[in-house]
């Protein structure tokens, strides 16, 4: 029980110590040349043009939802396919019906004319 | 695992309500009728009574209990009744909502699908035996009731319904789940029946964190059900609601809410009694006092009624405290009288009511009497009722909460509730006041469409129906509990 908090402890110990030690060592041997390049906020990309503060077409967010139930549908897919033969006949109707409830989703979604780019 | 260890018959009434609800979803896409949906909800909350009704006579005993899923929820008596509280709200809603959908122009499809998935949720939560099913079943309820509350999209004041109910129901989420955290760390178990061995076993030593968890359960459940001072926010969101809505959530919800708290605290925390049953006296004065003295000022009849669900949330409590067979047989009671009076009390405002609701006033009130004689005895019958006068359903509520309190020794608690009863009956009466006795301001007369006629006349005939015969509606409550007390 202690050797596992020991463990911890060091780890904790280590993981304050090792970014501090490695900024500071980085600190003294950089050579220091600023340019007006350099010091932009992205010097490897674009500067962002316009205010960040603009509304989104709702559309952007109704395809992330879509998008994260069929996400979610994955993710509950493959631990039931890997372990399919030992689920069973119960496991295959239990997905079916979750299949079936989301593919009302879909159709909901696709008659509601969440689908089209508007 | 098969699937004949699930019970699924047991929980054939929410299943049935979440199918139908599905349906009703799909089937909007197809038709254009929008009052053929409504029918559907009907059809299938008619069928999940059916169902429950099947489940209690299915057993010779009246001591029985189906547990299903693994002990997640189970199938007995006080489910049973609170299915038929649950689907009764729910039909009385549906049937006031068809013509004012349409008059406020918020008619989609959504709306009946929602509703029944929130009927779910408060079935599965009257059922729950499992914190996790406690947790589940309440956040499918708020999560339609949320959206549910600004169904009203145009109209400002329903956003902010549902956003001010969406802030403080999710934060209230929160302390419910802390607080089950908690108890889970302190048993060992969500299961209620593992709780209560797990506290059989350990005596009087039981540790801060089950009493931290418990406390943050309370605070919760407080919020859900509006207790002072965990009310805030339901003045404006009942009021800004959809007529509807408030009278379905005002109803359907409390309901949920005591369901859960009354099988968590009578079957899984009895032995803790002591340490909760004067926190929840505490609060049962507090909302009874505040609910009802604010409520005298209120002149805008929607917001009236609001403070007044406070008021009764605070009644309803002290069955809960009493702890014993008569007071939990008289929440039981009350909640289905509440259902009635307060459905139809919100469908006489619906009925009152114009396109985008401008005559919420006491003063649109004045001299129904006159002009809508039947509309105007109806409101007189729910407002009599929800005051608690004798013939009526709200008076044997009470009367069995208050002699319930009294056989417990709460007598001052009893006491506070009567008095608070007659504060109460001053802003009802006024209602009728200026139904019968001014003059009216406006000639003109409102339709009475025929759904809402028929939710009208339902509401009233259970109001006065079960005044006038309590008995055997008692006898059902009485039944129904048996289980919690393990008698």
């Amino acid at each position: 029980m202690l050797s596992d908090y020991t463990f911890i402890g060091i780890f904790v110990v280590v993981a304050i110590a090792f970014p501090i030690i490695a900024l500071a060592l980085a600190f003294f041997v950089r050579p220091k040349k600023p340019d007006a390049v350099k010091s932009s906020t992205y010097e490897c990309g674009l500067e962002t043009i316009g205010e960040t503060w603009v509304q989104f077409r709702v559309q952007y967010y109704v395809y992330a939802l879509v998008f994260v139930v069929f996400d979610i549908e994955t993710v509950f897919l493959y631990p039931w396919a890997v372990a399919y033969n030992k689920l069973g006949l119960f496991a295959l109707v239990e997905m079916f019906i979750f299949l079936a409830i989301l593919v009302g989703g879909l159709i909901y979604a696709w008659r509601k004319g969440a689908l089209e780019w508007v | 695992m098969n699937i004949s260890s699930l019970n699924l018959t047991a929980i054939a009434p929410q299943i049935i309500i979440i199918i139908t609800a599905l349906v009703v979803l799909l089937a909007e896409l197809f038709t254009g009728r929008k009052s053929l949906l409504a029918y559907l909800s009907l059809l299938g909350i008619i069928v999940a009574a059916i169902a429950s009704w099947y489940i209690w006579n299915g057993t010779e005993q009246r001591l029985f209990a189906v547990p299903m899923f693994q002990t997640m929820a189970v199938a007995d008596g006080y489910s049973l009744f609170l299915n038929l509280v649950f689907l009764v709200t729910a039909a009385l809603s549906v049937l006031a909502s068809i013509n004012y959908l349409v008059r406020e122009r918020i008619n989609h499809g959504e709306y009946y699908a929602l509703l029944l998935l929130a009927t779910g949720g408060m079935m599965l939560m009257g059922s729950a035996t499992d914190l996790m099913t406690v947790f589940l079943a309440l956040e499918i309820l708020s999560i339609s009731l949320y959206v549910l509350a600004g169904f009203n999209r145009a109209d400002l004041k329903s956003g902010e319904s549902a956003l001010k109910y969406f802030l403080l129901g999710a934060f209230a989420s929160g302390f419910l789940l802390y607080g089950i955290a908690l108890i889970y760390g302190a048993t060992g178990t969500t299961n209620l029946a593992a709780i209560v061995d797990f506290l059989k076993g350990t005596g009087p030593m039981r540790g801060t964190y089950l009493f931290i968890g418990l406390g943050l359960l309370l605070v919760g459940f407080s919020f859900k059900i509006a207790l002072v001072p965990f009310h805030m926010w339901t003045p404006d969101v009942y009021e800004g609601a959809p007529t509807s809505v408030t009278a379905f959530m005002s109803v359907g919800a409390k309901a949920a809410g005591f369901a859960a708290l009354g099988r968590l605290l009578l079957y899984a925390f009895p032995t803790l009694l002591g340490d909760w049953v004067w926190a929840l006296a505490v609060l049962s004065v507090l909302t009874m006092t505040l609910g009802n003295l604010t409520a005298l000022a209120q002149t805008n009849v929607k917001r009236m009624l609001a403070y007044s669900s406070i008021a009764h949330a605070g009644y309803i409590l002290i069955g809960l405290i009493a702890a014993n067979e008569a007071g939990m047989a008289g929440v039981l009671f009350y909640l289905l009288a509440y259902a009635f009076m307060n459905v139809g009390a919100f469908a006489v405002v619906i009925a009152v009511g114009r396109e985008g609701e401008p005559n919420l006033e006491l003063s649109d009130y004045a001299g129904l009497g006159s002009r809508q004689p039947l509309l105007a005895a109806a409101m007189a019958v729910f407002m009599f009722s929800l005051a608690g006068v004798p013939p009526l359903a709200g008076f044997f509520g009470k009367l069995y909460i208050f002699s319930a309190a009294v056989q417990a020794g709460f007598v001052a608690l009893a006491i506070i509730g009567v008095l608070n009863s007659v504060v109460s009956a001053f802003f009802y009466l006024r209602v009728i006041v200026y139904m019968y006795m001014q003059k009216p301001i406006v000639e003109a007369r409102p339709v009475l469409a025929p759904p809402l006629a028929l939710a009208i006349a339902l509401a009233v005939l259970g109001t006065i129906g079960l005044g006038l015969l309590p008995t055997p509606f008692l006898t059902l409550a009485q039944q129904s509990i048996a289980m919690l007390f393990g008698a």
